[in-house]
């Protein structure tokens, strides 16, 4: 199927300073739109309501950053209070005010800090920040699409993430404090105001938030997919698609499913809260009378919840996976091993994601019989996560490794993965998970896998792409320390966390010191907040190296650089081609795009995916 | 001041950093980026090992460090205890021979094939041999996990098998305390409804109408009084918002969610007293902790468990009022005064009202 006519709709402001006008490459003939619009961008158009994707891409991400900094900082406040229960900070009490008098933490804002810091680096900063950024930034460059499908709605897509995060944001400073319930919410404690200071006007900006981020959510996915479907240049057939543009496809498959139906729980409790109605409550007396609330069901919000929640953690696991995979065969200088497996096992944990969502559930009280069903369908996603991690292991063996700061970053990713992965093989096992439910073995196990592996996918992915991005390499030297004071550092603040779940000690407990049962864990506590401190200081590191890098990093070569030798399509263009991508005619693709092999012509060894077939040869 | 301190070294060690960053690349631009990529390269190869190296020698350091810290908790004191702890330990040896494996290979393969000028990558994309020996041997796996932990899945949540000897005992939760009633001399536990809730003389709202509720015996501490061998049925609810039953030496844990009654059962296996001896600390005691967050005192929802032998546990049921009579005195006064026993019942009110506040 030829694309190029797809893009015929918006060609029209497809310009830049340095190439003019945009040729088109479709035979029609455009001279007459171009001129209007050409040199006169306003900065504020480049930059801030751009509907470039290259510029979306980069507000996803250092829009993220500032999140994953904000909710990183929450931690390290919280992780203060579980190191130190006996001890005053001042830094506390300078951060949180009247929260913190004395430099002691009040447990409300203990649990507002632990809710936030959730909230927002699942969603803000893992899915937005790492979707987000890689899905609009390289979709159209890899496909060879001029833009996405829909320029405006993706602006939109950023604007209203930017206002869900400026509506969270305000949440932290009204007088009852922000959310308290835990990222998950759950009624009846969200949606009575007598049960916790935090589910009071904190809670309504909560799910305003959430709210403004699942339209967010919802127009990015849309366009993504319709992108990924319509508007590949003419040779891209699907199965000559990088796998990172696969893993986004899914992505924002699983998104628009899913997202639709957390709304829907977010809006059923803006009624409970509101409106006097009792989809999830039922005989509760509080705060010294019975609530007239009855008939309702608490367990059905976490049904809503977790049949987003769920999907939402692959939602954060493909494009770091998809990313990974990329990165490994690119800097081992190898193919891919089993592209056709890749795939199936993405679809695979995409269409599993949807049927596992109960498995959060297992000590709600439900029928134990679903309970059984909802084992089988966990412990099947182990297939497909094994074999991505086999081929994973099986494209770097016999590779020529090369250890690039992204390079490194996936391998981290891969061994993270595992050791995340493997236990929720323990978690996804009812009759395990009935002690280990709720305990600090589950905030280990998500920790490692979806949280530390996917920043790690996350990371990779701005290394590898950055000079992409910015036309200059990020600070290598910088970029080891970064990565070896992360990756040892996550394994010490997590894995005896294991331990402390084996040993049944509950997750979301302000201070354990009254507790027979769980107090001997005093001096661990304490080796972990420091552990974690460090690490959070280790990443604004990278935040340095990321910002002086833009302006003052290593320039890399040449007009169309690719310093790595990767095969795919956004290495054809310059670095800043403007809006439109290609200067002149987007490019057409002749092979599969990990053609990790020596190339006669040039004497590399690797061949791009531009590359016309040579006499004789068969495609892969 | 110390804050300063802090900011100023922290600072002074991001300047440091950036500046071993950027003379690293003067280095390298001055020793020639190739050799200087080659060297890095050979280095970075041999951390690979290292890294390995300090994650299993973490790993076995952690474990001999936590051993002694999770002892007292890897005694399992029920039935069920028993058969997760086997159910664990078929998983744990699963899953870590799957770990130790891939991890070494991970990091085995990116040192032996790291870039040394020499290599010659392999163009190896594909093998549907392979691909099927790592579908079937995970597929495998997961199956032999599933059966054993579906069967042990039901063995726990299947009702007490029939014509066994039973306790029931209700547990309720609210912000921020369980309570607990016992079935009086009838075995019943009456009715309740939540709109009978008063925090003065009726605090889980019982139904004074139903005969079976008026010899139930409530302890507003939550206190559970267990019997050694005797399966124990749960049965669990909330006055307000989700908690959890969390019972960790017993691996058992169930929601109380407000509006259903959930229930589980277990049969404990070592009294209180034995496990004082069997954990070398003479303060021992099980604990019933709240696992579901339910608010501001989330953390302090604690309730003691204890395990006692048929006997005691009877001594102990004896002494107990029935909560009918602690909270309508009046109309117990005339009887007691005729048995002579004003001045014990008085008592008994005086300690129930300090617990109750």
């Amino acid at each position: 199927m030829s694309n190029n006519t797809h893009n015929e709709g918006h060609e029209h402001e497809l310009q830049n300073p340095n190439y003019g006008a945009v040729p088109s490459n479709d035979g029609h003939d455009h001279h007459d739109d171009h001129h209007h619009e050409e040199h006169k961008q306003h900065f504020f158009n480049k930059y801030v309501f751009s509907m470039d994707h290259k510029i979306i891409s980069r507000q996803f991400l250092i829009t993220g950053m500032f999140w994953a900094v904000a909710g990183g900082l929450m931690s390290v406040f919280f992780r203060l209070q579980l190191g130190f229960p006996e001890d005053t900070f001042q830094v506390l009490s300078t951060f949180l005010g009247d929260w913190a008098k004395g430099g002691k933490m009040d447990p409300e804002i203990y649990y507002g800090l632990v809710t936030i810091h959730g909230t927002v680096l699942v969603f803000f900063v893992l899915t937005a920040g790492l979707s987000g950024t890689f899905s609009n930034f390289l979709i159209p460059l890899q496909i060879g699409a001029r833009d996405m499908a829909s320029p405006f709605l993706n602006m939109l897509s950023y604007w209203f993430f930017a206002i869900a995060g400026v509506v969270m944001f305000c949440s932290l400073f009204v007088h009852t404090g922000p959310a308290s319930g835990g990222w998950t919410t759950y009624p009846p404690l969200s949606a009575l105001k007598e049960a916790s200071m935090g589910s009071g006007i904190g809670m309504d900006l909560w799910l305003i938030s959430m709210a403004l981020f699942i339209v967010s959510s919802l127009l990015g996915g849309l366009n993504y997919i319709v992108t990924i479907l319509n508007m590949r240049t003419k040779g891209m057939s699907m199965k000559r698609l990088p796998l990172t543009i696969w893993a986004f496809l899914f992505t924002a498959v699983l998104g628009v499913l899913s997202f639709p139906v957390l709304l829907s729980a977010a809006v059923l409790l803006i009624f409970d809260r509101h409106g006097g109605t009792s989809f999830y409550l039922s005989e509760i007396f509080v705060g010294g009378q019975a609530l007239p609330n009855v008939g309702g069901s608490a367990i059905l919000y976490q049904h809503l919840f977790w049949f987003l929640g769920h999907p939402e953690v692959y939602i954060i696991m493909l494009p770091a996976m998809g990313m990974a995979s990329e990165i490994l065969a690119t800097h081992a200088r190898k193919p891919i091993f089993g592209y056709f497996a890749m795939v199936i096992s993405i679809l695979g944990i995409t269409v599993l994601a949807f049927l596992v969502w109960a498995h959060h559930m297992f000590v709600t009280g439900m029928s134990p019989f679903l309970g059984g069903i909802f084992v089988l369908l966990t412990l099947l996603i182990a297939i497909p996560s094994a074999v991505k991690v086999f081929n994973w292991l099986v494209t770097i063996w016999k590779g020529n490794i090369k250890f690039t700061n992204p390079m490194l970053f996936a391998l981290g990713f891969v061994s993270l993965f595992i050791s995340g992965g493997l236990t929720g093989i323990f978690l996804g096992n009812s009759a395990l998970d009935i002690h280990l439910h709720d305990t600090y073995f589950v905030v280990a196990h998500f920790h490692i896998v979806m949280g530390i592996s996917a920043f790690f996918g996350m990371f990779a992915g701005v290394y590898h792409w950055f000079p992409k991005m910015y036309g200059r390499m990020m600070n290598k030297t910088l970029g080891y320390i970064h990565f070896f004071i992360t990756f040892i550092g996550a394994y010490v603040i997590f894995w005896p966390m294991h331990y402390e779940g084996v040993a049944g000690m509950p997750r979301r407990y302000y201070d354990f010191t009254s507790w027979e049962s769980f107090s001997q864990f005093g001096e661990l506590n304490k080796m972990i907040s420091i552990a974690a401190i460090v690490v959070f200081f280790a990443q604004l590191l990278f935040l340095f190296n990321y910002f002086v890098s833009i302006w003052r990093g290593k320039k890399v070569e040449g007009n169309k650089p690719n310093p790595w030798g990767s095969t795919t399509l956004e290495w054809t263009t310059a670095v800043d081609p403007g809006h439109g991508n290609w200067p002149g005619p987007i490019p057409e693709v002749h092979r599969w795009a990990y053609d990790f092999r020596p190339n006669e012509k040039d004497g590399t060894d690797f061949i791009m995916q531009t590359e016309p077939l040579r006499e004789g040869e068969e495609e892969h | 001041m110390s804050g300063l301190l802090i900011i100023v070294l922290v600072t002074l060690i991001f300047l440091v950093l950036y500046q071993l960053g950027r003379s690293s690349e003067m280095i390298a631009t001055l020793q020639g980026e190739e050799e200087f990529d080659k060297k890095r390269n050979k280095w970075l190869g041999y951390s690979m090992l290292g890294v390995f190296a300090v994650l299993m020698g973490g790993i076995v350091y952690t474990h001999y460090y936590m051993l002694p810290l999770i002892e007292d908790m890897l005694i399992a004191a029920s039935d069920h205890g028993e058969e997760y702890d086997r159910m664990f330990l078929i998983t744990l040896i699963v899953t870590g021979i799957v770990f130790f494996i891939t991890q070494f290979l991970c990091f085995y393969f990116a040192f032996r094939y790291r870039d040394n000028g020499k290599n010659k990558p392999v163009f190896f994309a594909h093998s549907n041999k392979l691909e099927m020996i790592w579908t079937t041997v995970p597929a495998l796996a997961m199956a032999i996990l599933v059966a054993f932990g579906l069967k042990a899945w039901f063995t726990m949540t299947n009702p007490v098998p029939a014509g066994k000897d039973k306790q029931i005992i209700e547990i309720i939760g609210k912000q921020f305390n369980w309570i607990s009633r016992y079935p009086g001399k009838d075995g019943v536990i009456g009715k309740k409804y939540f709109t009978n809730i008063n925090e003065e003389n009726n605090i889980l709202g019982l139904d004074w109408t139903d005969p079976a509720c008026k010899d139930d015996i409530v302890i507003p501490t939550g206190e559970l009084r267990l019997v050694v061998g005797k399966p124990v049925e749960l049965i669990i609810g909330s006055r307000d918002v989700i908690h959890d039953v969390g019972l960790a030496h017993f691996r058992m844990k169930m929601d109380a969610v407000p509006g259903i009654t959930t229930r589980m059962w277990f049969t404990p296996t070592i009294t209180t007293d034995s496990m004082k001896i069997l954990t070398e600390n003479p303060d021992f005691v099980y604990e019933l902790s709240c696992d579901q967050m339910c608010g501001k005192g989330h953390y302090s929802m604690r309730a003691v468990v204890y395990v006692q032998t048929q006997a005691e546990h009877d001594k102990w049921l004896a002494e107990q009022k029935t909560y009918y009579e602690i909270g309508h005195p009046e109309e117990f006064e005339t009887e007691e005064a005729a048995d002579g026993e004003t001045s014990e019942g008085e008592e008994a009110k005086e300690e129930e009202t300090v617990t109750m506040n």
